[in-house]
């Protein structure tokens, strides 16, 4: 367990290194367009000559690399061309915001994606089952930057009740969370719930259930302690792969409502070609995937029996 | 909630049951016209080919037809307590209490994430609400009573972690935690290896004798009926055509299909030129099919028009007989089966040829990495899994070489190996003059690859559901270089669907519209294709009903007759093997415990291995007396198997430390006959012969009396 | 003379005909049905969109229009009202739905299929071959999968500019390998049956036995697979279109409608309501066909 847990924790580092590799060489290869991107198109040739003389930008490819990672590594990101401060100042705060959008975005998906997908699969064909599948598949199908218009439309436009950004100017403010919460809800949950409701279908039809049913157990008992143990398996690991998948819903929810956040500042680095801050911010949310990742792998082995003792 | 059971009603009784399915289709009719009553301390056999309503019949007691499964009429009384009409909170007493169940796949029927002991204390402590020590102690005591060894090693493991024998026997344990008067097996040993279930039917029948419960037990096996019940019901398409005692049903079957299922099942005395099988022909109706009046009238050669098929049959008690015999024909008075012969006529016996396989010194490892740490620090990451060592045997022109052993004895690695779908260690594999061990299959020439064929295993996946069949036997002739020109590949093709006796139209149809009997002959179809001088046929006829296996049996053999090609038969049956085969090999991981001629392996000198697994096979025949030899323990590892002879560990002829550390001799009984073993050749000859059938004088002196 | 004939491997139409027998089955299925309806609706739709849309999509017309304003200048026109209003720069609210139908099911197909192709080819190779090419190919979909994959988007988009053919090239390298991962899931198994071994045993090519033996039987969770794909895909678009990075104006595209019009939105909602009702009902049609597809499939 201990050298599958080493073992994945390796993968994990090597992954990011390719991805910073992959990463430098796609941005940085062609010199001549860094400076362009960082002193501007109306700069002149000089400038740019000078500028990039100084930055160490003649040496070799792999010295620049290893500088760069070197300063990853020890945690100096650079400076941030476009806020004009070194990215340390402001990016992990954006995460932070991110952070608690992400947070209470889960906290309302997962109890209700798990109690829909439960109460679904218990009785698979049901009615109950019926209107909670077609429900999810509706919701599932309205996109973040389609429900965030129709939702401010609704609610802001129609009805007047929330604000329409949520820029947080003035701190902290719970109203303007309801929009970009609601938006990253009611897309996902209904994948989760549905992926939920396979799973608790599947094991319902197992013969071990058979055999727990038939071995005179009461329902609740069946379900709680027969069945949910071997349902839930499946669930964990998409709830866990959802932190990605939410990494991109918030990058459209915060630019929607002007949300501070890591996912506007990651979209504003790339339109504006901020090359330092897009290598680190990307290095960031490749870090946020990737660690998920393990740790669903690992979780998942620990959840299942048949993998921990073998 | 107290039930009130009448005690001295019998245990259960079942009156006039029909059961229904719905379906898109409609409604089918699973289980039609059924009585059975149990009395206290009775096992009853059920016993029917697949979709017979068997299992049905087992689920309805339960009361578990799942949700498009029900009772349409008729009653079920289990101690004068109407099931059918109980409410869900009472029923659920009722079970794993009263009636308990034990399921075909142990493994399936055990919760994977819950340890065993958990999923054992549960049932008195839900039944009883009794604490979790007691119930504990009750759990382990039960466990020894199924001699499971360690059992508080075993109530901590999970499913997975013990092998498929041990599961059977918690999954019994299981069902005997609440002393139910009454027992349900379902298969309860299909699923396991031959010596396994020796052991696990043997438990079954100590438990009955020991706890006086009730049993019914629901099987294909006419010989494991025979063994562990004392009334048997026989059951075709939905209805019971014949019921009676063990002895009287098996010595004097009535019904045309009961009659025709014995000459299905290859006997101890029988093999295929003396008195081959006589199959049962056609096939089961599908349920929305099934035909007017009996059910089994098109498939029956003593159908008359008009009066089979006029209406319904009931049953009928057959007079002059023990007790309770019934039957479902209307022309039973008149039909003598003792005119009619169980077999088919004599045939010669084969001309044997040249050798068409050699096989020398042949040894497959696979390399295995273990990167535990434990591992690591000992050096041992690389370990080598022995599938075969040192094969030596060969197989002539025209003749059958069976290769015998359970599942991992290395049996399918050889086809591998033959095929060319691995290559060898070490040794080599001569066919056709050619040393073929180490060359694979894209590397051999066409004809090479057309003269070696291979009859697969299971039927649902033995051709390809998305092309048509002929397409698919097309392709074979095709790419053999048999026929190239378009037309007469077709030509060739329904030559070939002519002889193994399928109607010409096959040609266009799909796989998934033919059943698991027409596939296989298909699969044979196309292993014959490119005119073979040898086919390897790997369980060819394990996964199917036996009237259908009887006739697909006897068309392998009638077409290797014909074509004089040299069949290599796998299998772990060793009845059919004794059937069809004029030479045996018995394999154990990985190595041939003994070979010789099919006379020489079923009579002493025996290996101590092959007398056990003779002594496995269940015999449908009650006159026929065996010895009982249950094996202990388990297969060993292949990773890790025992140093001297790899049967050491479960040979109840050990003679000691020798066994564990040396490699037995191969000792040589008769120039043929090869017994890898270090008892003596001398003191093996000795040992009583397993099967004991009774001779022609004997036999008739039982029927009158 | 030479004969070129185009003999396709056997069964290949077969199982095409297999593949259109099982949408047929859709009508069994009221889900499947209703998602066919929509489907075919904006199909329908974007191949008339000439006859379909009232006016020139790019044309301005009348700013701020409300539904149902009479359109004043007649001749740019067939119809006399602007029955979904008009956007911010007055151009026909409707007739820009209609051809964004078109823009979306021309590219969103061609971008899937690019995916699929790139994706079932890998997914064959890794999941028959094994070893070190299922290694080498797994490691490669790993690290592209080590990207959120809107991020991905955004960076390659950023990078290399805006255009149709850069989508469909986005959308085929960060689809592509949850493409492989399926079919390899598939293969690994399919590869195991014995008619696998039956080809294997009379020495087909590899190539052969993982396009003819093994691909037809994986078609079944692959069309479900499809569908949903699809649907994502339509999704990429439209957040490419509304971040800015999509296909470039003036060309009516749905996602950029509700991104041009977004700041309007809480005084003109009709102006974002529409093309976020038409881009949910088209990826709603594939999600629900998906679900039909697999009821079926699980019902045989």
């Amino acid at each position: 367990m201990l050298i599958f847990i080493l073992k994945r924790i390796g993968q994990m580092l090597l992954i990011m290194l390719i991805v910073s590799v992959m990463l430098f060489l796609l941005l940085e290869i062609n010199v001549e367009s860094v400076a362009v991107k960082v002193l501007g198109q109306y700069s002149t040739q000089e400038q740019r000559e000078l500028w990039l003389q100084r930055n160490g930008y003649y040496d070799p490819i792999y010295e620049r690399y290893g500088r760069w990672l070197w300063g990853f590594v020890t945690g100096d990101l650079g400076e941030s061309v476009r806020f004009k401060k070194p990215i340390n100042d402001f990016m992990w705060d954006r995460l932070w915001n991110t952070a608690v959008l992400g947070f209470w975005a889960m906290a309302f998906i997962i109890p209700l994606a798990l109690v829909l997908g439960i109460l679904s699969g218990m009785r698979e064909g049901s009615w109950l089952d019926r209107t909670i599948s077609v429900t999810s598949i509706i919701t599932t199908s309205i996109p973040e930057f389609a429900s965030a218009p129709l939702l401010a439309a609704i609610f802001v436009f129609g009805l007047g009740w929330l604000p329409g950004t949520s820029s947080m100017i003035g701190g902290f403010d719970w109203k303007q969370l309801v929009l970009p919460v609601a938006v990253l809800v009611i897309y996902d949950f209904g994948y989760v719930a549905r992926m939920t409701r396979a799973s608790m279908a599947e094991v319902m039809t197992t013969h071990y259930i058979r055999t727990a049913v038939l071995k005179g157990l009461p329902y609740r008992s069946v379900i709680l302690k027969h069945a949910l143990r071997n349902a839930l398996i499946a669930p964990f690991t998409v709830i866990m792969l959802q932190i990605p998948w939410l990494l991109s819903g918030v990058i459209v929810v915060e630019f929607f409502f002007a949300y501070k956040g890591f996912g506007a500042l990651l979209l504003e680095a790339s339109l504006n070609q901020d090359i330092l801050l897009i290598e680190a911010a990307s290095m960031v949310a490749v870090f946020v995937v990737v660690a998920t990742q393990t740790l669903s792998d690992i979780g998942y082995t620990y959840l299942n029996p048949r993998i921990r003792f073998t | 909630m107290a039930l009130n059971f009448d005690e001295n009603a019998p245990v259960l009784e079942i009156k006039d049951l029909n059961l229904s399915y719905w379906t898109r289709a409609g409604e089918i009719p699973a289980v039609i016209d059924f009585s059975l009553t149990v009395q206290k301390g009775e096992s009853i056999g059920l016993v029917g080919e697949s979709g017979c309503g068997k299992s049905t019949v087992a689920m309805a007691i339960m009361q578990y037809m799942g949700g498009n499964g029900s009772i349409k009429s008729g009653s079920i009384r289990f101690k004068g307590v109407e099931l059918t009409e109980l409410p869900p909170d009472e029923l659920r007493t009722l079970r794993g209490s009263h009636i308990s169940m034990i399921y075909q796949e142990p493994f399936a029927a055990l919760n994977p994430s819950l340890t065993l002991g958990t999923q054992l204390k549960e049932v008195p402590m839900t039944h009883e609400g009794i604490s979790d020590t007691e119930a504990h102690d009750r759990a382990a005591q039960v466990l020894a009573d199924v001699r499971l060894p360690d059992p508080a090693r075993v109530m901590a493991a999970y499913p997975h972690q013990i092998s498929g024998g041990q599961q059977q026997r918690v999954v019994i344990a299981m069902a005997l935690l609440s002393n139910p008067s009454l027992l349900l097996l379902d298969e309860p040993t299909t699923a396991l290896d031959v010596t396994v279930e020796a052991g696990i039917t043997k438990l079954i029948a100590d438990i009955s004798r020991k706890y006086g419960t009730s049993q019914i037990y629901i099987s294909h096996n006419l010989g494991l009926i025979l063994e562990v019940c004392d009334r048997v019901f026989v059951m075709y398409s939905g209805e019971v055509v014949e019921e009676g005692t063990i002895n009287s049903l098996f010595t004097w079957p009535r019904h045309p299909y009961t009659h025709g299922l014995f000459g299905c099942i290859p006997l101890p005395t029988a093999d295929k030129n003396a008195a081959p099988l006589r199959p049962i022909v056609g096939q089961l109706p599908l349920p929305h099919e099934r035909p007017h009046g009996c059910n089994f009238g098109p498939r029956c050669k003593f159908f008359e028009d008009g009066r089979c098929d006029a209406k319904d049959v009931p049953m009928e008690p057959v007079a002059g007989t023990t007790s309770d015999h019934r039957v479902r024909c209307v022309r039973w008075r008149e039909i003598d089966h003792s005119q009619d012969v169980a077999h088919g006529d004599a045939k010669d016996p084969m001309e044997i040829g040249d050798a068409v396989l050699a096989v020398e010194g042949m040894q497959k490892y696979y390399e295995v990495h273990d990167r535990s740490i434990k591992a690591l620090l000992a050096g041992k990451s690389v370990m080598y899994v022995k599938a075969n060592e040192q094969l030596n045997f060969d197989a002539r022109r025209g003749e059958t070489v069976a290769i015998v052993g359970e599942s991992g004895c290395g049996k399918s690695t050889f086809a591998k190996v033959l095929m060319g779908l691995e290559t060898a260690t070490d040794g080599s594999i001569r066919h056709d003059g050619n040393d073929i061990c180490k060359i694979p299959v894209r590397a051999r020439s066409p004809q090479q690859i057309g003269s070696l064929q291979m009859v697969f295993q299971n039927p649902f996946d033995t051709l390809n559901p998305s092309h048509t069949i002929g397409t698919q036997i097309g392709r074979v002739i095709k790419k053999f270089g048999v026929e190239t020109d378009k037309t007469k590949i077709r030509a060739r093709v329904m030559e070939l669907l002519d002889i193994v006796k399928l109607p010409r139209d096959f040609y266009i149809r799909r796989p998934r519209q033919l059943s698991g009997g027409q596939k296989q002959r298909i699969g044979i179809a196309r292993a014959f294709a490119g005119n073979p001088s040898m086919v390897i046929a790997d369980e060819p006829v394990s996964a199917l009903d036996v009237s259908v296996a009887a006739a697909v049996t006897e068309l392998l053999m009638e077409i290797q007759r014909e074509h004089k090609t040299t069949l290599l038969f796998i299998s772990h049956d060793l009845s059919v093997v004794r059937y069809l085969s004029d030479r045996i090999v018995v394999m154990y991981l990985g190595q041939i415990m003994e070979r010789g001629t099919t006379e020489a392996i079923f009579a002493p000198p025996y290996h101590p291995y092959t007398e056990a697994l003779l002594s496995a096979v269940p015999i449908a025949d009650p006159e026929v007396t065996k010895r009982e030899i249950v094996l202990e323990g388990n297969l060993p590892s292949a990773l890790n198997p025992p140093q001297g002879c790899p049967f050491s560990t479960r040979c109840p002829r050990k003679v000691g430390t020798v066994c564990d550390d040396e490699r037995p001799p191969v000792q040589m009984a008769s120039d043929t006959h090869a017994i890898a073993c270090h008892i003596p050749l001398e003191e093996l000859a000795r040992v009583e012969p397993v099967i004991v059938v009774p001779s022609e004088e004997e036999r008739a002196h039982v029927a009158h009396q | 003379m030479a004969t070129i004939a185009t003999v396709p491997a056997p069964g290949y139409g077969a199982a095409l005909m297999n593949a259109l027998r099982s949408f047929a089955l859709l009508r069994e299925s009221i889900v499947g049905m209703a998602g066919t309806a929509l489907v075919l609706f904006w199909a329908i739709l974007a191949l008339g969109a000439p006859l379909f849309a009232p006016c020139d999509p790019n044309a301005t017309l009348l700013a701020f229009a409300k539904p149902g304003t009479p359109i004043p200048i007649a001749d740019a026109c067939w119809s006399d009202t602007f029955i979904l209003g008009t956007d911010n720069i007055g151009r026909d609210i409707l007739s820009r739905i209609v051809w964004g139908a078109r823009t979306v099911l021309t590219w969103a197909p061609i971008a899937a299929i690019c995916a699929y192709a790139v994706g079932i080819v890998l997914g064959l190779a890794a999941g028959y071959y094994r070893g070190w090419i299922d290694d080498v190919l797994s490691g490669v979909s790993n690290i592209i999968l080590a990207f959120p994959v809107l991020v991905l988007y955004i960076l390659i988009i950023a990078t290399f500019g805006a255009s149709p053919l850069n989508i469909v090239f986005a959308v085929t390298f960060a689809t592509g390998p949850l493409v492989m991962r399926i079919v390899r899931g598939l293969v690994l198994d399919l590869r195991n049956r014995e008619y696998v071994a039956a080809a294997e045993t009379r020495g087909e090519t590899a190539w052969r036995i993982m396009l003819v033996e093994i691909l037809p039987n994986a078609r079944g969770p692959l069309i479900v697979d499809g569908c949903l794909r699809l649907g994502y895909v339509i999704i990429t678009i439209g957040v490419l279109g509304f971040l800015g990075l999509g296909l470039p104006p003036p060309d009516p595209d749905w996602g950029g409608m509700i991104n041009e019009t977004r700041q309007m939105a809480l005084a003109f909602p009709h102006m974002t309501v529409f093309p976020c009702i038409a881009i949910s009902s088209l990826i709603l049609g594939f999600n629900l066909m998906a679900d039909g597809l697999r009821e079926i499939s699980l019902r045989d």
